[in-house]
């Protein structure tokens, strides 16, 4: 028996208005409980939702990224259910007619790519936050979170492991980072997933009963919930027994999913066209200009950086891994004489080295696209070497000072200068005639014990490349 | 009772303008009035006697400073469904029986802009469901016409403090009939404006795509008035039309001369009392006197607009009133042992039986194997009466007919039977189906018990509807009578 | 068509309405008989309306994206039935 696992992922991605999609609260996180929540987030009698103009916008962008039809007419549901984080009894969401219809993603596994449909995006509130423990057998509520603005993607069962499942949910939090419509923040809970899992005979076309695991918050829970949960199907199937479909949680203590226990009859959500608000209708000329809006995308941006600036594959991956390290790269390259190639590589060590140590992100780097740009500029052009680059680095990722001036101030400049060097040179020459024979005579490596020299009465501070063409002239003039 | 104040919005304007009493003395008045009289009607579930008082001084106030509006320092009585900061709001149910609203609803703040004065927020059917304000948590409205008749509902407290003269003008709320029944009823005159034109925010929601906001006093020109206060666009309310400033007295006094009114003919068949038929009949004679034309129209899909509205607004309020929950506001059940007895017994304890059966009602129709067969189909029919009525406009200017089938009946005269009760809106439903404008006027008696004639108006059309009533009122006095009250 | 007591059980639990054991035939009674009263629409042909969810057919608007809301906890939570710490207090939900 060959199994097949069949997955479908459904993600809620927060959104980053200013606002909630249906209040003029705002949506910032870690505030004081309940601090963040208007009338109209409590539910209060008589207030009125009014929708939120860059949601809809940021729905859209989606959509378009993803080639997805837009629809132009969408209406708002009511689901309703009874719970206490959800203030009015029903939370507004889309049923029928959602935003986003079809659309797709490339994601790559193992080498090769993958295309994953997308069945729909819609627009909906978040509910709050429920707190069980600590308030002595009471459940605590906080409603800051309620209204927030959630864009819920749906994929086609098309996914076929849980490293399938982490590869799409990476693309996707690319994806809405790029466009900035979500910050997907996992720890903040502003990026989350839901994943359904079901097994089947390789070969066999049709779904099984399939179970739902809740609330997924990183790569890693994605992967090990879908894992034991293809092996707990598999196992029952196996012994002869049926799968019962049901919503199931991830306990990641012990890397288990299990069944939720409370769980009554199947809800009933009543969904029916919320009229407090109308229709959401779309102009194709409204559509257009988010199309032109579009940033450019990450798999367009790494055919650019690849063909423009002749980095490879991997290379260019992770520049464009995140919009940030993109930006920076282009905005340093722009300096006059940062060699692209150069400035990659400037970036992927010694940059990346340094931010990582201090903990923080490439926006926080402490020194500035234009300063690496101009750190690289010095080395292309011979003032400095590569090794008494690096300590520039440091001391101008430490300083306010430029490149330039950490430079000039520590009388780092190389000595490039062709005619000072040549006499320098033919001292050392004269006075190490031996290694000039061995030199001649085919010891090509000697060659480097008389840069060191010339480097020696230097301080160290000759351009060895530049010393390197003087003494090979001298050696073969002579 | 010394009853030298006047009693309309128009006449009290004048006599603070022209200084012949202060906006204090006439407030003292009403207030007096109240505190004597009410007792026997039960029309007022709050009395702000310090508040008001505040109110009128502040309008004096503002007077003589020069800073008046139009209606500035003219009492006004407030249904209690309005939010108003500060106030019990208690939408006539023990679920809010000790709800102090935290905000003010949108039309409040308009009224306060004007300085107008609140007396108190009247009585109504629990959460505006009713026809006959028999299911207020606070007791029952009498009908200052014969107190052992209902008043209407669910405006039942607004239209009986306007009746027996406890307040000029009040503000009611129409979901298939709330204001212009009770207005029928008791005599006075009942607007529903267009759906859109007044903003939701902050009326507590029974039936979101039916209800409207609007005025029941003594004069179509008292209406006119308050429209102009409280109607308008509100971004709050998504509902809420953004359409320029106008003002609703603009065709006061014009000819009515050429104008085309349209009689259904399924608005006189059976059903009907024949005397309220005969006495309707004569007040489009009257009508006919001024110069109107009269076509007979077709709306056949009418007899739908109750089992159309009975599926919808049961839909609509079984959700807009999942939010009494007893967690963040309103009643909460004692010592509730879990989750599922928090929600079951604090609902179960502080809704009344019609709310209760409504919202059962209502969760059914929504329900998976019925969505279609309940809900969908009324919304379908809902279209088809909507086009109907748009038809009949593309003949006529305005559709008149009985507002109800019979006069007030007795207190506890359809316990029994609910859909009873449901065919009193008959007339009423199929305009809140479709969003249209429509007045209720005071058009005669039948056996002492007032009768109200119906005009129903085009889209945005409140300023000539208003004329028209208004024409009729200039040359009859129905809307004068007083109720022998107190005998 | 009318609604047995199951279904009135069934539908309370769906609405957290508790209903007395002895009241569930009353309520049965009376939603049958308003169920029944509804059912005259089944005989209208509706083939092909669309049906309509709001009387005045416009297209919806929308508000811009700013905060416009400040915090008003204080104010909201004076009537609160059970607040401690700024949190509404429930009876504990289990998962």
């Amino acid at each position: 028996m060959v199994w097949e696992a069949v997955i479908g992922l459904e993600i809620h991605a927060q959104l980053a208005t200013t606002s909630k999609i249906f209040s003029g609260s705002p949506t910032t996180y870690g505030a004081d409980p309940n601090t963040q929540a208007s009338a109209v987030d409590l539910g209060l009698p008589g207030v009125l939702p009014v929708i939120n103009q860059r949601a809809i916008e940021m729905a859209v962008s989606f959509g378009l990224a993803i080639n997805a039809e837009i629809c132009r007419h969408s209406i708002f549901a009511r689901k309703n259910y009874f719970y206490p984080d959800l203030p009015k009894g029903y939370q507004i969401s889309q049923y029928e007619t959602p935003i986003v219809a079809g659309g797709s993603l490339e994601i790559s596994v193992e080498g090769s790519t993958k295309s994953v449909r997308i069945t729909r995006a819609h627009l909906e509130e978040d509910a709050g936050k429920s707190l069980h423990e600590g308030f002595q057998g009471r459940t605590a509520i906080d409603l800051n979170r309620a209204g927030t603005p959630l864009l819920e993607i749906v994929s086609e069962p098309d996914l076929r492991s849980a490293e399938e499942a982490v590869s799409y949910m990476r693309e996707v939090l690319g994806l809405v980072k790029y466009l900035g419509i979500c910050d997907g923040n996992m720890q903040e809970g502003s990026f989350r997933c839901d994943a359904n899992v079901s097994v089947r005979q390789q070969g066999e076309h049709g779904l099984n009963t399939r179970t739902e695991i809740k609330n997924l918050n990183s790569f890693r829970f994605v992967q090990q919930a879908i894992n034991y949960e293809i092996q707990r199907q598999i196992e029952i199937t196996e012994a002869g027994n049926e799968i019962t479909q049901e919503t199931r949680l991830f306990d990641d203590r012990y890397g288990e999913t299990r069944s939720m226990r409370s769980k009554e009859d199947a809800h009933d959500y009543r969904y029916f066209p919320d009229p407090d608000l109308l229709p959401i209708t779309l102009s194709v000329e409204f559509i257009e200009r988010l199309r032109d809006d579009l940033p450019e995308l990450p798999k367009t941006k790494l055919a650019r950086f690849v063909k423009k600036y002749n980095l490879n594959e991997t290379e260019a991956t992770i520049l464009v891994q995140e919009p940030e390290t993109a930006r920076f790269f282009e905005a340093a390259i722009k300096i006059e004489g940062a060699q692209p190639k150069q400035v990659a590589n400037w970036i992927i060590g010694d940059l990346f080295g340094a931010i990582k140590k201090s903990g923080l992100g490439i926006v926080d780097s402490c020194i500035s696209p234009a300063y690496l740009g101009q750190l690289v500029a010095r080395v292309v052009d011979n003032t400095i070497s590569g090794k008494m680059a690096k300590e520039v680095f440091l001391a101008v990722w430490d300083s306010d000072l430029s490149p330039d001036q950490v430079i000039a101030d520590r009388k780092l400049r190389q000595l490039s200068d062709s005619s000072a060097l040549e006499s320098i040179v033919k001292e050392v020459l004269s006075e190490n005639t031996e290694q000039v024979e061995q030199y001649k005579s085919g010891k090509r490596k000697i060659l480097g014990y008389l840069v060191g020299q010339v480097m020696k009465k230097t301080q160290g501070q000759a351009s060895p490349k530049l010393v390197n063409t003087i003494i090979q002239d001298f050696i073969t003039q002579s | 009772m010394n009853d030298t104040f006047p009693r309309t919005v128009a006449e009290i304007m004048e006599g603070l303008r022209q200084g012949e009493f202060s906006s204090v003395e006439i407030t003292e008045h009403y207030l007096k009035k109240i505190t004597a009289l009410d007792g026997e009607l039960n029309s007022f579930i709050t009395v702000n006697n310090e508040l008001a008082i505040e109110q009128a001084r502040a309008a004096d106030r503002r007077r003589s400073l020069g800073k008046a509006r139009e209606l500035t320092g003219v009492p006004y009585a407030n249904k209690d469904i309005f939010c108003t900061k500060g106030i019990r709001t208690s939408c006539g149910s023990r679920m809010l029986a000790d709800f102090i609203a935290p905000y003010n609803a949108t039309v409040v703040e308009r009224l306060d802009r004007e300085g107008m004065v609140m007396l108190g927020k009247t009585n109504m059917d629990e959460f505006a469901m009713g026809s006959s304000n028999e299911t207020s948590f606070y007791g029952a409205v009498r009908n200052p016409w014969d107190r052992n008749r209902v008043p209407g509902g669910s405006s039942g407290g607004s239209a009986a403090a306007v009746a027996a003269g406890l307040s000029p003008i009040a503000t009611g709320t129409d979901t298939g009939g709330s204001i212009r029944q009770p207005a029928a009823f008791c005599g006075v005159s009942g607007l529903k404006p267009t759906y859109g034109r007044v903003s939701r925010y902050g009326m507590v929601a029974f039936a979101s795509s039916l209800e409207q906001g609007g005025p029941l006093g003594v004069t179509a020109q008292d209406l006119a008035l308050m429209m102009n206060v409280i109607a308008g666009f509100d971004p709050r309310d998504s509902t809420s039309i953004n359409r320029p400033f106008e003002d609703f007295t603009r065709k006061l006094g014009t000819s009515i001369s050429g104008i085309k009114i349209g009689i259904p003919k399924e608005y006189f068949e059976k059903n009907l009392d024949p005397r309220i038929a005969e006495t309707v009949l004569g007040a489009i004679n009257e009508l006919k006197n001024l110069g109107a034309g009269i076509t007979e129209v077709a709306l056949p899909n009418s007899p739908l607009s109750i089992p159309a509205y009975y599926v919808i607004a049961p839909a609509e309020c079984s959700s807009n009133l999942s939010r009494y929950d007893g967690v963040r506001f309103g009643y909460r059940c004692k010592d509730p042992k879990d989750l599922n007895d928090l929600y079951c017994r604090s609902r179960s304890d502080a809704f009344g039986a019609e709310v209760k059966r409504r919202i059962l009602i209502g969760t059914y129709v929504l329900s998976s194997g019925y969505y279609d067969a309940y809900y969908r189909k009324a919304q379908q029919v809902r279209r088809l009466i909507k086009q109907d009525f748009e038809k009949a406009f593309t003949k006529v200017d305005f559709i008149v007919g009985p507002t109800t089938p019979t006069t007030a009946f007795h207190h506890g005269a359809h316990s029994d039977d609910p859909v009873a009760m449901y065919l009193a809106d008959v007339y009423t439903t199929a305009v809140n189906l479709s969003g249209l404008a429509a007045i209720s006027i005071p058009v005669g008696f039948v056996k002492s018990l007032p009768v109200g004639m119906q005009i129903i108006g085009n889209y945005f059309d409140e300023a000539r509807l208003l004329n028209v009533a208004d024409a009729y009122q200039s040359v009859t006095d129905w809307h004068r009578r007083l109720a022998p009250f107190p005998v | 068509m009318p609604i047995s007591t199951d279904e009135v059980e069934a539908i309370a639990r769906l609405a957290r309405l508790s209903i007395d054991v002895s009241d569930v035939p009353e309520y049965a009674d009376r939603l049958s008989r308003i169920l029944n009263f509804v059912e005259q629409m089944s005989t209208t042909d509706t083939e092909g309306i669309d049906p309509i969810a709001h009387p005045l057919e416009v297209a919806g608007r929308s508000r811009q994206d700013e905060v416009t809301e400040h915090d008003e906890r204080e104010t909201f939570q004076a009537q609160a039935p059970d607040v401690e710490n700024g949190l509404y207090l429930v009876p504990k939900v289990i998962e």
